[in-house]
This record gives C-alpha cells, sequence and structure tokens, in this order.
C-alpha cells in the first residue's frame, strides 16, 4: 500500500462555514493514512481555535515562538517630523508634532518595515513580540503533527500559520492541512500552499451559501478542489445540485449519524473503530492522488 | 422633542465554528418587536438567506490595495524584492512577480521604487448592504473571495447599524459574530452591553469556550453562555458548567439537538418562526429575556 510518492503533496481540508468537519476529515484521513504506513503530517492551522491535538495521545517534542517586529521610537532622536506615519499603511504610529508625542500602537502594526525605511533619523529601531506558537505533537513516537496557535488578543492568525506550514519535515511525502473556517486571508493562505483542497460542507442553505462563497475563492486562486458533503440526509438537496450543475466533483458523502456526533464529541477517532470510513478517506486521498498527482509540482 | 434612545447591542460569537450562532441569533431577532439585525461574518454570511432582506442601500468597501507592477518601467533592479517582508514579491523567468495572495498593500514597494513602476490598486470589490426585512433592520457584508478580512468592514457594518438603530427608534442591534478570536471577533464585540457565547459538548468545543471567555475578559464585557446541542454529550454539558461556574460566567441556558433547526432553515425561517411551541422555541425565548432583561 505504501507507493512511493516523490515529492510531498499537500492536502488542504477546508469549508467557508464553520462546523461542517473540518476537523473531523483531517483528523481520520491523517489517521487512517498513518496506520497504512504513508509518511504523513498534520498541521493544524486552525490558529484562532486549534482543536486537532484533542483527537490523539500525542506528547510535545519540540515548540516554537512565533514573532513580529514592530517598531520603537526613541523620541530623543525623533525630530517629529511625521514621516513614519505617513509611510504606516495601518495607522499604527500616532505623532502629536507640537506636543512632541510620538506613540506605536502595537495591536496595529503589521511588520511591513515601512517606517524604519521612511526614518532618516535613525530614531526606529524593532523589538520582537510574540503573536503565538508553533508547536510539534509526537503521535505513535513520530513527530507528525504540528499545531499553531495564536496568543489570545492578536489580530491575525496569518504569520502563525505560515510558520507551522514552513516547519513541516522533509521526512513526509503527505501533509494534511486543517484549514481556518471562511474565506478570507486565514483561509487562503492556507489554500495557497496547498496542492489541493477538500471542502467539506453540509447540505443546509447556510452550507451551500459558504460553499459557494470557497469555491468562487478557490477559482480566483486556481486551486484544484473536490467536495466532501458531511452529515447528508440533513437539510436539502440543493448543494448536490449544485455540484453537478457546476461540474465539481463530489469526493464523498457521509451520512448524518447521531452517534458520530456522540463519538467526535468525546474526541475519539471514528475511523479507530469503523473500517469502511477510514477506507473511504483512503479511496478519497487515491483518487486525488490519480487525478491531480504532484508530478507537475 | 427628540429622546434619547438607549441602545443595547448584544453581540453572539463561539470561537468554534458551527455551534448555532447564527440560527440563535435568528430566533432572538424574531421573537419580539423590531429589532437591527447585522451579520458581522462577513466572509460567512448567511443571515440574509434566512431574512431575504429588501435592500435599500448598497455601499463599496474597500479591503486595503494591492501592488501591481508595470512592466514597461520596470528595470529588475529587485529593491522591491528585498524590501517586501511578506514574501509577495519573487523573480520569475527573470521577471519580478507581485504575488496578490501574499501582498498585504503596505505601499513600501511602491514608495521605494526608483523608477516609480508599482502602483496601488484598491481592491472594491466588497460590498456592504442594508435594508428591511421582516423584523426590523438588517445589514450585512459581502467580502470578495479571499480579501482580508480585516475587522473594518465589521465596524462598517456596526456603525450603519446603530445609525438605523437610532433613525428607526429600534433600540436592540444584535450582532451576529464570525467564528474564532482573532481581528473580526474583537471588532465584532468591542464597547458592546452583552455578548452571548454560544458552544457545544464537544472537546474542541470546551477548548474554543475557553479562549473565547479570554477574550471577552479581556476586553472586561459580560458574558453569556448557551450550550446548545447539550444531550449530545451529557458529562461535557455538565463540565462547561462547572467550568463556567468556577470562573464565575453566567449561564443563559441549554438548548436540545432539534433537528427542526435544519428544517427550519431550509424553509428560509428561524425555528421560533417555524414552531414556537417545541421546546427548543420555548428555551431561546427564556434564554433571550433573562440577557435582555438582566441589568448591566
Amino acid at each position: 500500500m505504501n507507493q512511493p510518492v516523490s515529492d510531498m503533496i499537500k492536502i488542504a481540508v477546508a469549508s467557508g462555514k464553520g462546523g461542517t468537519g473540518k476537523t473531523y476529515i483531517s483528523t481520520n484521513l491523517f489517521y487512517s493514512l498513518s496506520k497504512k504506513n504513508y509518511r504523513v503530517a498534520m498541521v493544524d492551522c486552525d490558529a484562532e481555535a486549534p482543536n486537532a491535538v484533542a483527537f490523539f495521545e500525542s506528547e510535545i517534542v519540540g515548540k516554537t515562538e512565533v514573532t513580529q517586529k514592530v517598531p520603537v521610537i526613541n523620541s530623543d532622536i525623533c525630530t517629529f517630523c511625521g514621516k513614519c506615519h505617513e509611510y504606516c499603511n495601518y495607522n499604527a504610529i500616532f505623532i502629536l508634532p507640537p506636543m512632541k508625542i510620538v506613540k506605536v500602537i502595537e495591536d496595529l502594526c503589521h511588520d511591513c518595515g515601512a517606517c524604519s525605511v521612511a526614518c532618516k533619523s535613525g530614531a526606529i529601531s524593532e523589538k520582537p513580540v510574540s503573536l503565538g506558537q508553533v508547536t510539534t505533537f509526537s503521535v505513535k513516537g513520530k513527530p507528525s503533527l504540528l499545531e499553531a496557535r495564536i496568543n489570545i488578543g492578536v489580530m491575525s492568525p496569518v504569520t502563525v500559520i505560515k510558520a507551522a506550514i514552513k516547519q513541516i519535515d522533509n521526512q513526509s511525502d503527505i501533509a494534511i492541512l486543517d484549514s481556518p473556517p471562511g474565506t478570507s486571508c486565514p483561509f487562503v493562505q492556507t489554500a495557497a500552499s496547498a496542492d489541493y483542497v477538500i471542502l467539506v460542507t453540509e447540505p443546509t442553505p447556510f452550507g451551500l451559501s459558504d460553499l459557494k462563497q470557497s469555491v468562487e475563492t478557490l477559482k480566483t486562486i486556481n486551486k484544484p478542489f473536490g467536495v466532501i458533503i458531511n452529515r447528508a440526509g440533513l437539510g436539502n438537496n440543493s448543494v448536490m445540485e449544485y455540484l453537478t450543475h457546476e461540474n465539481i466533483q463530489l469526493l464523498l458523502e457521509i451520512p448524518f449519524n447521531k452517534e458520530i456526533a456522540v463519538l467526535y464529541s468525546n474526541g475519539r477517532l471514528v475511523s479507530e473503530t469503523n473500517e469502511i470510513f477510514s477506507e473511504q478517506l483512503l479511496s478519497v486521498f487515491e483518487n486525488i492522488i490519480e487525478n491531480h498527482g504532484n508530478s507537475s509540482n | 422633542m427628540k429622546t434619547l434612545l438607549r441602545i443595547m447591542e448584544i453581540a453572539v460569537i463561539s470561537g468554534k465554528g458551527g455551534t448555532g450562532k447564527s440560527s440563535i441569533s435568528a430566533a432572538f431577532a424574531t421573537l419580539n418587536g423590531d429589532v437591527v439585525l447585522a451579520d458581522c461574518d462577513v466572509d460567512a454570511a448567511n443571515l440574509y438567506l434566512l431574512f431575504d432582506p429588501f435592500v435599500e442601500e448598497e455601499e463599496v468597501y474597500i479591503a486595503g490595495h494591492k501592488a501591481v507592477i508595470d512592466y514597461s518601467k520596470c528595470t529588475n533592479c529587485k529593491m522591491c524584492k528585498d524590501y517586501c517582508r511578506f514574501d509577495a514579491i519573487s523573480l520569475k523567468n527573470d521577471k519580478i512577480v507581485i504575488s496578490e495572495i501574499s501582498c498585504d498593500g503596505c505601499f513600501l514597494c511602491s514608495r521605494i521604487c526608483p523608477e516609480n513602476a508599482i502602483r496601488m490598486v484598491a481592491n472594491d470589490k466588497s460590498r456592504m448592504y442594508s435594508g428591511s426585512f421582516r423584523n426590523g433592520k438588517m445589514i450585512y457584508g459581502r467580502l470578495a473571495p479571499g480579501e482580508e478580512n480585516s475587522g473594518k468592514l465589521v465596524n462598517m457594518v456596526r456603525l450603519k447599524a446603530k445609525q438605523l438603530s437610532e433613525e428607526n427608534g429600534m433600540n436592540i442591534i444584535i450582532l451576529d459574530g464570525p467564528p474564532g478570536i482573532g481581528c473580526p471577533v474583537i471588532s465584532t464585540i468591542t464597547g458592546v452591553s452583552k455578548v452571548v457565547i454560544v458552544t457545544e459538548p464537544t472537546i474542541s468545543g470546551l477548548d474554543d469556550l475557553k479562549r473565547t471567555v479570554g477574550i471577552v475578559q479581556k476586553f472586561n464585557l459580560l458574558a453569556y453562555i448557551i450550550i446548545n446541542k447539550y444531550d449530545l454529550n451529557f458529562s461535557l454539558s455538565a463540565q462547561i458548567k462547572k467550568w463556567c461556574k468556577e470562573s464565575n460566567i453566567t449561564m443563559a441556558g441549554e438548548l436540545p439537538f432539534d433537528k427542526n433547526i435544519v428544517e427550519a432553515m431550509v424553509q428560509g425561517k428561524s425555528i421560533t418562526e417555524f414552531n414556537p411551541e417545541i421546546n427548543i422555541s420555548k428555551k431561546i425565548k427564556i434564554i433571550w429575556n433573562k440577557i435582555i432583561n438582566q441589568k448591566t
């Protein structure tokens, strides 16, 4: 079963709407692939609300702090020319020249470095501030699970997500990226670094509306993708009709089952006991490899 | 004489997605008199699907800028590439290429380019809509695919909500928030009267709840917890309640798992409109009264 895979293939599991089963799919896919001896790593990219680790017996084997640089303005040297304030596109520098006041609002700073370039008097230096952590967990003795986690109060998870994806080691042939919800920046950053995106949706009007948004986004960045319908049987047929109409590949339908919901709520992996589900996810994976193999990348 | 309106802004959020925030917000919005309903989940707005609002105004939202290169001027000096901190500029086949995905819109490259070959173009595809629905006024944003959800659109939605609330004498504003704890969530809860956190009895739900409470407390706001689908896991529900008690956070109530929620959604109704007599609808009504009547 362990086919040689030349380059690493990254598969992002995403959904516009939250709570459709992204983490459910990615944790079970990760487990099923590991069991078949694939060399697989998983990254929890939902840095605002990371949950994947709870599904595995794991131990921490490494932790790196993710920081950004923010300016420090020395008001003794500063000439209050206002150039840094003018260059800052994020309103992170507050300046009142007559009062000789200049302040950095660190929460608004994007670490672009423009103010340092703007300052001609050498009044600006930079210091690192923490955004969050990337933690490496070892599952069954292999350091294969990475978690991105932002500190409470940090505005954007993007830097921490990027750092986590960068840390995937080259020992793995497959990387599963559990994406953050939504269709904006954090999702796009995750999807952009993947070779293929699995969109998980549910057959409800909310699910369909958010699926459409995700599809639009993936089309603008030219990513191949397919759809898994979770909790099939609830709701209506409109997601199915949409997929047929738009000629989008349906990868799998998972029927709604209250027992699954209960198992999941307890942090259990359904594929551990349910062979059929495990096999289904493996064939979804094989299908993706067959059609979108990594030779081109 | 103009009477001063005391506006109550209530934000409904949840760290974890899919806990039932929007369904509960929709029910809150259709329980009593006219309200202003603002969908702050701007990159996955859904409430308009239930309420089919009559749009009276459409406004453009500028979601930052993107750098665009003019190859007739570019001399390949690579200065922009050296200065860009977002890894957005690279050299491909001896040509400077700017990645639209990675560009943060900081303007630095356009400022330092000695040839003036870089132009900043506004992202103007996002919109904010406002209008009327059957229970009052409604505002929702629509972020263009892949745009940065900086929370600024959320602020714009909230300002509009306040304006409509004052103009129409509707003193209750309900904000349906985005998932997570980042920028758009912070924008949704800053300065509101009350925050309702919807959670579910799952390991993930409890973990995210703790982080969500963390952000709410950072801003010193009054929080109420609703455990949705509590009967999916009684022991975890008990654990959440215990944690709330120890952390001194008010439990607003528990709601059962009910397939009617989906059925109502399919029919374009809130659960309380769909059937006000079923258990879950009655419970939502009790919770709502508890939240709005408690003095802050």
